[in-house]
């Protein structure tokens, strides 16, 4: 079955926002999923032949999280797993189901409820090897990662902070027309070049704020999606890669991205991603943006700053890059981000994205990154075939 | 013949481990939980003495604890629905060992219950009391112990336990193994 094709059969979201007191984290994973059944026009207790939920324990606050997500999905009594990682990488193992032939219809489901984590900045010192690097950054915002990966990038490609400014200029300006966002501003760069730094030199407006929100996708083979829906949209490849988690041997290229990139694009039959319309990179760090589009080959490296700075990447530009937002214009919505990045490509191509629609748009590319302290990403191409 | 191998070396000691092998950190993590829609409704019932479930028309079920979807129809459920609080046991268990694995001198009654008016297998787990081990059995009605209303907070704890009901005398249940 390694032929059969693999299509985006549905997709359901929750707005995001800051805080969800109003509801438990399965009410909200509800809401999401029963907009997506409706969307793909399928009924998941007996149309889905396997669940799957990406989440990271100690995001949720207990353990072996597995066991209290089937109510909300559909999936009491089914097959169903989770993915300890990013939405983009429990994408991936849908597709691999699909492709196996055994599965016709997967569900994957990525949220945030990080608003109910109230020492997000310890849980993340966790993760920090515990016997090295754990005892150095005692007393620190762990966050400071961040700054060592921005200057090292700075430096070597020659970028400008001004330039990583211009991400959080057009991306919170960007999230005006995404009803789903949050954090939307009217900034110019001098706004964000005036504001405090947090890590050196990195600024705090050029950090994604945290945000609540639940994103189901429902896939299906490409056979079945084309009988029940006249807008597929294609999962054309997909990879995934994780480096080293040391800290002193880290990239300063985001290889995880590149490396990650070249297995979806062999899989897609991409030879040049300039070709892509719609992209889609994760931005928890405005340089981050930058570093992950040249690490995609869409910009060479130390030019992707520039052309950002000029607006080639803009509405109005060349091509769009985070037409939704981004994660500093929606929220940086934990393992859910992949999938709110994969979701703005989706509505792109089926062309509905209302004010921020790009024109004509044929291909895109959801990229992921799971944030510090370690690299892990995730890259996924989408097309609608014409 | 089996050759005897000499142990060599010793067991490390508690001190020792600590010397070289162990690096200790207490991680600080916090979380604060909304309850929800469902729960909020079922917690705020408790404080007030009421037993709520919310009601599924497709199978006929009242879920308590309540929630707004139905797990085995998908769908979101239809109506608040007060329990009388009553019910029946449907299993438990008699707890000699605490959570430092030492033996309990009077033991814990852990157990389900099926509340009267709903549907076997969507009652609740609650602890059980005035009752001994030889007279406990599945089918036992059963009744809440409350809190007071001045010291009820709104949390699953404000029934103390459920004991045998007045009235609906139990029968002994001869097949269970007596303990000594």
């Amino acid at each position: 079955m390694n032929n059969r094709d693999v299509a985006v059969l549905g997709v359901g979201y929750t707005n995001f926002n800051s805080v969800t007191p109003e509801v438990n984290w399965k009410e909200l994973m509800f809401e999401a999923a029963q907009k997506a059944y409706q969307d793909a026009g399928i009924d998941p207790r007996t149309d889905v032949d396997s669940f799957i939920t990406c989440a990271e324990d100690f995001w949720e606050g207990f353990s072996i999280f597995d066991e209290f997500t089937p109510d909300q999905l559909g999936a009491a009594l089914r097959p169903m797993h989770t993915v300890s990682g990013d939405g983009l990488q429990g994408l991936a193992n849908a597709y691999m189901q699909i492709k196996t032939g055994l599965f016709d219809i997967v569900v994957v489901e990525a949220h945030s409820k990080i608003s109910e984590l109230l020492t997000y900045e310890d849980v993340v010192q966790l993760s920090f090897d515990p016997i090295y690097e754990a005892p150095l950054s005692k007393g620190v915002h762990p966050y400071y990662v961040g700054g060592l990966e921005m200057r090292e990038y700075l430096e070597a490609t020659g970028t400008t902070e001004e330039q990583c400014a211009a991400v959080v200029v057009q991306n919170k300006r960007n999230a005006f027309c995404n009803p789903l966002a949050e954090f939307e501003a009217q900034l110019e760069v001098d706004d964000v070049m005036n504001s405090r730094y947090a890590f050196d030199p990195l600024k705090a407006l050029e950090i994604a704020p945290r945000a609540d929100g639940a994103i189901v996708f429902v896939i299906a083979g490409g056979e079945i999606a084309r009988s029940l829906t006249d807008r597929p949209v294609y999962v054309e490849g997909i990879g995934w890669c994780s480096e080293s988690p040391w800290i002193g041997s880290r990239s300063s290229d985001a290889a995880y991205v590149k490396r990650a990139a070249q297995m979806a694009y062999r899989q897609a039959g991409i030879e040049n991603p300039q070709l892509i319309d719609i992209v889609e990179v994760d931005d928890q760090f405005a340089f981050k943006a930058l570093q992950h589009l040249e690490a995609l080959g869409l910009a060479r490296p130390g030019e992707a700053g520039y052309l950002m700075a000029e607006g080639a990447f803009g509405p109005q530009g060349q091509r769009a890059v985070n037409p939704s937002g981004g994660s500093l214009g929606c929220g940086h919505l934990m393992e859910a981000s992949g999938l709110a990045r994969a979701l703005e490509g989706v509505l792109q191509l089926r062309g509905e994205a209302g004010p921020r629609q790009v024109e004509d748009a044929l291909v895109g590319v959801a990229q992921s990154w799971r944030g510090l302290p370690h690299g892990t990403g995730a890259v996924a191409i989408f097309s609608r075939r014409e | 013949m089996k050759e005897t191998v000499k142990p060599r070396g010793k067991p490390l000691s508690g001190e020792e481990m600590k010397q070289v092998c162990h690096v200790v950190a207490r991680p600080q993590v916090k979380y604060a939980w909304a309850v929800g829609v469902a729960m909020s409704h079922f917690l705020a019932g408790l404080k007030q003495g009421k037993i709520l479930g919310r009601t599924c028309v497709q199978c006929e079920r009242i879920l308590v604890p309540p929630r707004m979807f139905c797990e085995r129809c998908y769908r979101t459920t239809d109506e608040w629905v007060e329990l009388p609080g009553t019910g029946v046991i449907e299993t438990f268990s008699i707890s000699y060992i605490d959570t430092d694995a030492n033996r309990i001198k009077e033991p814990i009654f852990v157990g389900v219950l099926a509340f009267d008016g709903a549907p076997p297998h969507s009652g609740i787990m609650h602890y059980f009391g005035e009752v001994s081990q030889d007279a406990i059995h599945i089918g036992m009605p059963v009744e809440p112990v409350w809190k007071p209303g001045g010291e009820r907070v709104g949390a699953i704890t404000d029934i103390k336990y459920f004991r045998p009901r007045e009235g609906a005398r139990p029968s002994s249940n001869s097949k269970r193994r007596k303990r000594g």
